[in-house]
């Protein structure tokens, strides 16, 4: 009994272990599949991570390579599919594939024009972007769970070949995307309001006296809360996207656990992933959408310069 | 759940395909569809215009039409008019040239009459003459008698 929940445990981790390939530090001492040392490293190395203990272990210096290569992957896939269509875009009737892409782009240029009232011709592009990427990427969660890492063991003849197939389940990828996210943000104030409109955007609100001498006292106050303020922005957004994948994610494989119960469990199991995928689309495409309105949103703050006169 | 390279490789892949979308999908697309919101405006237009252009043909077709037969009707008028004048002044000329016929008929006539009178009554008196020679036996002389003859035929 301990065994098995062992086993279920170790299928559990095995399914929410990155492929990693990153830098174990001199000395760290690499261990077998039974525990023993295996190999005590004499320099650094630049190695494919062989377990989670070793994966933390190269730190920063790692790279989840299956994250990455589904992430670019799919980006590719979107931008070649959608770029080809583009080329042969026409404004006579537009049938099948484009019809679909104009479908897609109309929706996104509404809920651009609705949210966005200022001139930047990235902003929609982006939200496009941010859109199908993360649709596609959330989409891979779909994958009944064992599929394709089963079949990166077999080609690999390794069956424990750590393979995550859902992007958006590694926090590094949603807070990546969350903090680009940031950096245009800030970008874009410092292009449109200049430096000091930027740092007058963070230390003279929400507080401001017309005496200078008190705006001097603010000014600590009004910095902590808008840099909180500003810092929560791409973590949430990071997080929410991973937290509601990873935990669609981590129910599927709850739910694989069982298929090797029995029978009944088995087709009880096959029922409940059915549900549970169906459920899921819903959460896969208003994930991608909140991420898309919520970007538009902080583009359209970036943006706005009159704020600052509402306070007087 | 190890925050690593990846994080920086997503973003640079993000901004990459911001770019690319930018750049090679949403300005083609935007475009063509941009371009046939116009076309279909201008048809709208098109449609609208070629309505009323419709509606004011129609009008200039019914107003020619009115005009038309006005005219017409005027012209009817006017031929009637002139036919009648036409057959009164026949009948003017008919009747004149009808009279002007009598009249010479008449005269011929006339003349016709007075010949034969003449003719009949140096006749008469050419009979009588000679029934009077016959009646009398030349006991009448012609010369002495012919004055009395003469006055009885003139009085035939």
């Amino acid at each position: 009994m301990a065994g098995e929940s062992q086993s279920t445990v170790g299928y559990i981790q095995h399914h929410l272990t990155n492929l990693t390939y990153g830098k174990l530090p001199a000395g760290f001492e690499r261990l077998d599949e039974s525990g023993h040392v295996h190999e005590v490293l004499s320099q650094d190395t630049w190695t494919i991570a062989h377990s989670g203990a070793e994966a933390s272990a190269m730190g920063f210096m790692a790279i989840h390579v299956d994250s990455m290569l589904w992430s670019i992957g799919l980006g590719f896939l979107f931008l070649v599919i959608f770029s080809r269509i583009a080329k042969r875009a026409h404004s006579g009737v537009p049938r099948g594939a484009q019809n679909l892409l104009e479908m897609i782009i109309g929706f996104i240029d509404q809920t651009v024009k609705d949210g966005f009232h200022h001139k930047n011709a990235m902003i929609a592009p982006m939200a496009l972007t941010i859109f199908m990427w993360i649709l596609l990427m959330n989409t891979m969660d779909l994958v009944p769970v064992d599929w394709i890492p089963a079949f990166m063991g077999w080609v690999t003849g390794n069956p424990h070949f750590f393979f995550k197939v859902v992007p958006t389940t590694d926090p590094n990828v949603t807070l990546g995307m969350g903090f680009t996210v940031f950096g245009l943000m800030v970008y874009f104030t410092i292009a449109k309001k200049g430096f000091m409109g930027f740092v007058k955007e963070l230390t003279l609100h929400p507080f401001h006296s017309p005496k200078w001498y008190v705006n001097i006292l603010l000014v600590p106050i009004n910095f902590a809360l808008e840099a909180i303020s500003w810092i929560s922005k791409p973590i949430s957004l990071g997080l929410r996207l991973f937290g509601n994948m990873y935990a669609g994610e981590m129910i599927f494989i709850l739910i694989a656990t069982m298929f090797g119960a029995g029978l009944v469990l088995g087709i009880f199991a096959g029922v409940l992933q059915w549900a549970w995928a169906v459920f899921h689309i819903l959460v896969i495409t208003l994930q991608a959408f909140v991420f898309m309105v919520l970007t538009i949103v902080y583009m359209a703050t970036a943006h706005q310069i009159e704020e600052e006169d509402q306070f007087h | 759940m190890n925050i690593n390279l990846t994080l920086i490789g997503q973003s640079i892949s993000f901004l990459f395909f911001v770019w690319f979308s930018y750049k090679f999908v949403w300005g083609a697309i935007r475009t063509a569809m941009d371009e046939r919101e116009k076309q279909i405006a201008d048809g709208l237009d098109a449609a609208d215009r070629a309505g009323r252009d419709l509606e004011l043909a129609q009008e200039k077709a019914t107003k020619q039409l009115r005009e038309a037969k006005l005219e017409a009707s005027g012209i009817i008028d006017a031929a009637n008019k002139r036919a009648s004048q036409i057959v009164e002044e026949a009948k003017d000329v008919a009747r004149t040239e009808g009279e002007r016929l009598k009249a010479a008929a008449e005269a011929q006539i006339e003349q016709d009459v007075n010949r034969a009178k003449e003719q009949l009554r140096s006749q008469v008196a050419k009979l009588a003459l000679v029934g009077a020679e016959k009646v009398l036996e030349a006991s009448i002389d012609e010369s002495v008698h012919k004055d009395m003859v003469d006055k009885l035929a003139a009085s035939l």
